[in-house]
């Protein structure tokens, strides 16, 4: 175990505050906070569907966006983050997260958040499905291929 | 009002994604290198987000409605399909590869990060091939 880099304390902070977003959000706009799902709506108008939810999917994803930056604000120094691989190794990744999550129904946060909350066996199933994955893509990029 | 809300349940949603540090692609594939030096910090944001949505969906969903909306709107499926398994296995493949799923991608694209921006041009036109092809569309 990486005892450095575990945070405990920050993501448990993180955490309930993830937590209660997907909270406030069903009691105030009745839904899943999946963002995959919102943000798949936002093409929906493409093909003629869900026009009139493009405000609210646009405001929650633009909230997301800005959230980056308004901790940056408060802390007064940027927040970081790099990417992992090069730009097409990211692009094939985000092919098959946006792919596979509307497939599946959901991503982390539709079923591994609010899908486990409601304890749903499909998000259980979906949950244990993408961990497996996951654990095994990197497993063979990060210790076979040395990537 | 329902814009608003949805602003602002996004903007905490990205605050927590933030403060936990689950918007690194580098924090997400320590957690999934179970073989190298593990991270177990999404374990904890899990745990965490998961005990406070467990007991504030059991007070808002036995109130009878939404603020702002007629009714919830809740997912209808029960039953564990081939689309499911095959779309969730595809997802975390995809996941572990590239360190990001959709909220904290969307997220760190703030940063000004080329190669994330390659990640969510994908990541829509993955969900695009799903959604616009007419033969198989998940709900």
């Amino acid at each position: 175990m990486d005892v450095a880099a575990f945070s405990p304390v920050p993501a448990a902070i993180g955490g309930a505050m993830i937590g209660l977003a997907a909270v406030l959000f069903m009691a105030l706009n009745g839904r899943i906070a999946g963002v995959s799902g919102v943000v798949a709506g936002v093409l929906a108008p493409l093909r003629g569907e869900g026009r009139g939810d493009l405000a609210w999917r646009g405001a929650f994803v633009a909230g997301l966006f800005l959230a980056p930056l308004a901790a940056s604000l408060v802390r007064g120094e940027i927040v970081r983050v790099s990417a992992p691989h090069p730009w097409w190794m990211m692009a094939i990744g985000g092919l098959l997260v946006g792919y596979g999550a509307r497939l599946g129904s959901g991503c982390t946060s539709g079923h591994g958040i609010c899908g486990l909350a409601r304890l749903s066996k499909r998000s259980v199933a979906a949950t244990a499905t993408f961990m497996t994955a996951g654990i095994v893509a990197v497993f063979i990029l990060h210790r076979w291929m040395g990537f | 009002m329902r814009i608003l809300s949805a602003l602002a349940v996004g903007l905490l949603f990205g605050l927590g994604l933030t403060i936990s540090g689950m918007i690194d692609p580098a924090k997400i594939i320590s957690f999934l290198d179970i073989a190298g030096a593990w991270d177990p910090s999404l374990l904890v944001v899990m745990a965490s987000a998961l005990a406070v949505s467990f007991l504030g969906y059991r007070i808002v969903l036995a109130r009878g409605r939404p603020a702002f909306e007629p009714a919830f709107q809740l997912p209808s499926k029960t039953v564990i399909d081939r689309p499911l398994i095959i779309g969730s296995a595809l997802f975390g493949a995809g996941w572990g590869l590239a360190g990001l799923c959709p909220g904290p991608a969307i997220s760190a694209a703030a940063l000004g990060e080329p190669a994330i921006y390659a990640f969510i041009a994908a990541m829509l036109a993955g969900m695009a091939l799903n959604d616009f092809l007419p033969a198989r569309r998940a709900a």
